[in-house]
């Protein structure tokens, strides 16, 4: 009988080691996985993209037999993302940061109205981009204003905004009671409270979120395929169309000229690095500012 | 005057939704001694301490009744800011949360908001209040280092200091020494009985021989209710109900 039950415990114990290494497996399966399609994607951006990738490219926008696989470079739609990105990120921040801090100070002892707010947002997010841009289409013919770079950013600030209020709204979240209960008893006022202590501690999170909505800014096609238009210039002013390098992605992809497509991969590969070189500069710098984060 | 009271608190009660958290409880708390608040854990112990510097306005589930009079100010239905009524109050929580920020400013912090900024009428008070949480000769020389580098010991000294910055005549401590070491709790201890002169000390602690070495007055709760209150001599060497003396020998908990 006893040992009837050992050989029953050591037949758990046996299974309980091979769970762990079947689920130890999925992980570490599905790591390599997504690591491989990220390295697959840019290796092929790469290859394709290098190639045909030029000062020319970088320096120029297009002139006459550019779309033919001719002179000219896309300066155009660089500049267009850049000033297109960074308007649409900094509106969406300057209106989210707010909206995050009321949810998680002023609203945190009415938890049912923030996690319908929550809620909500995360259906916004969740929103196609195509459809924001078809909304921001229907309102501008409803005032008769044409495709300009105002309304991209309008557009796309209206896109990135649950994302970044979601994503701040995350790292607020992680704010321990003490530390409120704490700042409180110093005698601290609700804004004292937002601005001076839960800033300063969720640092790297909103630098995250910025970073969240920079990206998905710069690498939208369908918010601006109506609202910003597209020219082969520079713009100079707010309501002027303006090029994005998605959109001349997409349109260089379509041509059956094989030069053109090529350089649709070189354009990629600028749109990649300046989300790379955007994410790790930032990082740098928020290293200066988050060492006074306490880690609990 | 030996014993003038500082707070008072008569006939309070809370509780979260049907769940009676403390029932009717009466104390007085005595001026510039240390009041040890006893009791297994979940008894209220902490609950009542909060509601002593309103933070269960935080918890709107939490249903707050009675009167709390801290130097005969109903605090609970008071007009005054309840930022006010808070910066009269140190507090000393469970374990230390240092604000986001350097040594200097964790101090500054306190009497910054209140409006005082004089630049080195800050530099003395900051050292003064770290000299009197005994920390200002281990950090006199970084002080513009994160709070977050010290460790947990010299942390709840910080947060003391912190506390003691905003120039309050009370001190809330809620079970401050669980997170330290033998030797941090020890260097507390001997904060409070320097600073008891000059502050009314309320210290939550469910360790019993902590609350013998250095309560001069003891309220005694078990299961959100006040069972004994009195000076310690007496509590310790004549307790007065069947459920404290059960405690003393230790067969609650």
């Amino acid at each position: 009988m006893k040992k009837d039950s050992n050989k029953k415990t050591s037949f758990k114990k046996q299974r309980l080691k091979y769970e762990e290494y079947f689920f130890r497996g999925v992980m570490l399966l599905s790591s390599c996985l997504i690591a491989f399609i990220l390295g697959l994607i840019i290796y092929s951006i790469l290859v394709k993209g290098v190639p045909s990738l030029s000062w020319e490219m970088i320096t120029q926008t297009p002139k006459g037999g550019f779309y033919f696989g001719k002179e000219g470079g896309i300066l155009n739609a660089i500049i267009g993302s850049i000033y297109l990105a960074f308007g649409a990120t900094f509106i969406a921040f300057i209106i989210g940061l707010p909206i995050s801090l009321y949810m998680n100070v002023w609203l945190s002892h009415k938890e049912k109205w923030v996690n319908m707010l929550r809620f909500i947002l995360d259906l916004l997010w969740g929103i196609p981009s195509i459809v924001y841009g078809a909304f921001g289409f229907t309102i501008m013919i409803l005032l008769g204003i044409k495709a300009s770079l105002l309304a991209g950013i309008i557009v796309t600030a209206l896109l990135i905004l649950p994302i970044m209020i979601r994503a701040i709204d995350e790292g607020l979240k992680t704010v321990p009671k003490g530390l409120k209960e704490s700042s409180y008893s110093l005698g601290s006022t609700k804004s004292e409270l937002a601005f001076k202590i839960m800033l300063r501690q969720c640092i790297p999170g909103i630098v995250t979120a910025v970073l969240l909505s920079f990206g998905r800014a710069i690498g939208d096609a369908a918010a601006v395929l109506f609202t910003t238009g597209f020219t082969d210039n520079i713009p100079t002013a707010l309501n002027q169309p303006t090029a994005t390098l998605p959109l001349a992605i997409f349109f260089q992809l379509s041509s059956p000229i094989p030069e053109v497509k090529e350089r649709a991969y070189a354009a990629a590969v600028i749109l990649t690095s300046i989300i790379l070189i955007i994410s790790v500069l930032s990082r740098v710098l928020t290293q200066k500012y988050n060492k006074h984060t306490i880690k609990f | 005057m030996e014993n003038q009271t500082k707070i008072k608190v008569e006939s309070l009660n809370l509780s979260i939704g049907n769940k009676v958290i403390l029932n009717d409880i009466n104390i007085s708390i005595p001026k510039n001694k240390i009041t040890v608040i006893l009791g297994p854990s979940g008894c209220g112990k902490s609950t009542l301490m909060k509601s002593m510097n309103r933070l269960t306005d935080l918890y709107p589930e939490m249903k707050v009744s009675g009167n709390i009079f801290i130097d005969d100010e109903d605090i609970l239905h008071t007009k005054n800011d309840v930022t006010e009524i808070r910066k009269r109050m140190g507090l000393l929580s469970q374990r230390p949360y240092p604000l986001p920020m350097s040594i200097y400013k964790n101090v500054a912090y306190g009497l910054k908001i209140s409006g005082r900024v004089n630049k080195q009428l800050l530099n003395k008070r900051v050292e003064h209040y770290l000299q009197q949480a005994s920390l200002w000769n281990e950090v006199k020389d970084r002080l513009k280092d994160p709070a977050s580098s010290l460790s947990i010991g010299q942390q709840q000294r910080l947060c003391l200091a912190r506390g003691l910055a905003v120039d309050p005549d009370i001190i809330l401590a809620d079970e401050p020494t669980s997170a330290l070491d033998p030797i941090s709790s020890q260097e507390i201890e001997k904060k409070f009985l320097e600073l008891k002169g000059n502050y009314t000390i309320i210290l939550v602690t469910h360790i019993l021989r902590q609350a013998a070495r250095i309560a001069d007055y003891v309220v005694f709760m078990y299961l959100g209710e006040v069972i004994e209150q009195g000076p310690a001599k007496e509590f310790f060497s004549n307790p007065q109900t069947e459920i404290t003396k059960a405690y003393l020998r230790g067969s609650i908990n």
